[in-house]
């Protein structure tokens, strides 16, 4: 799977943490319908750190379509309410 | 219902399918492609220059609240040395304001170093990524009639096209967090010339009352210190118990 942390870059995600990820991405999901805003940011920096420490950079010249696009790092939590709903962003 | 990200890749996806809409000729998706892409490196060139320009204004204020400082800690040992202590106080709580706002535009300044540095790197990645697009399509086009030429090109579009609108994305965020600054300055700017921050509230809009009174508390003990500074340093009044540490007088004599 490959995964865009938008405004950053891409990177290759396999099995276990892409499982992972989509776990998380539904926590965010529940915290944004709580309106739990600490929640939301410690649930999405732990998606970050995990796309970042597990996944591998794309190379410089592989130009791909990601599969996933995480919001911008300084997402705010009133962005996130707008954007992180639903199924998230990894439909089930 | 897919969440930002999600929507996103929607759109730029939606994008990319009216790019490939719009021209029958392969060779000419190609060619829109890349001058779509030209155009936002210049935009991203326009975007460092502002971001510079910002900074640049930013580092002019904190110049002149740095001269302020310095006037009017002057004014209140001149203040003081005449025995007007309330003039003394008042000087000393416009230093301590302007004091306060300096160590917000640092903060400031800081945060727009960091976007330059992030929007050079955009840049550059932007550029190498146009050219391996430029030498990829004159490869395709020079093969085009071949039946994956078409399917080719849809990959190169719509990965280049998610590039694109990233790079457009973090200028947009740039940008954004940038024109709030100019907005911050511009309105520093108006203050001063109104007569350099004669109503302080003013500068603090936006903050709760809370705020304001957690603000007040601070910098009312600040300028109790500072004027038992003074005093001291002009041998006025008993020395205070909690007086200065050594060395302190000649830093900010």
């Amino acid at each position: 799977m490959i995964v865009r942390i938008a405004t950053e870059t891409q990177y290759k995600l396999e099995g276990d943490a892409a499982d992972e990820l989509n776990d998380l991405d539904n926590q965010v999901v529940a915290a944004v319908d709580a309106g739990d805003e600490d929640q939301f940011h410690a649930l999405f920096e732990q998606m970050l750190d995990l796309v970042r420490r597990a996944g591998q950079p794309l190379d410089e010249d592989e130009i791909a379509e990601s599969d996933v696009i995480l919001p911008p790092p300084d997402t705010s939590f009133v962005e996130a309410a707008a954007g992180f709903t639903g199924e998230g962003l990894i439909p089930d | 219902m897919p969440g930002i990200g999600g929507r996103m890749s929607t759109v730029i996806k939606a994008k990319i399918s009216k790019m490939l809409d719009r021209a029958e000729d392969p060779g000419e998706t190609l060619e829109y492609s890349y001058q779509k892409q030209m155009e936002l490196l210049q935009n991203v060139k326009k975007g460092v220059a502002d971001v510079v320009t910002s900074k640049k204004r930013l580092q002019l204020q904190q110049q002149k609240l740095e001269q302020q400082v310095v006037k009017l800690d002057t004014q209140a040992r001149q203040a003081l040395a005449q025995g007007r202590e309330d003039l003394a106080r008042t000087a000393l709580e416009r230093k301590q304001f302007a004091q306060t706002e300096l160590q917000s535009l640092d903060q400031q300044v800081a945060e727009l170093e960091s976007q330059q540095a992030s929007l050079i790197e955009k840049e550059q990645k932007l550029r190498s990524r146009i050219e391996q697009f430029r030498t990829k399509k004159e490869v395709i086009k020079a093969q085009y009639s071949a039946a994956e030429a078409q399917v080719k090109i849809s990959e190169a579009a719509s990965g280049v096209g998610e590039e694109m609108a990233d790079v457009g994305l973090a200028m947009q965020r740039a940008v954004d967090k940038t024109e709030n600054m100019r907005a911050r300055a511009n309105a520093m700017d108006e203050l001063e010339a109104a007569g350099a921050f004669d109503d302080q509230l003013s500068l603090t809009a936006g903050e709760d009352e809370i705020d304001r009174e957690l603000h007040q508390l601070t910098s009312q003990s600040a300028v109790d210190d500072d004027l038992a500074r003074l005093k001291a340093e002009l041998g006025q009044g008993a020395p205070e118990p909690q007086s200065l540490e050594p060395g302190e007088q000649e830093r900010q004599a």
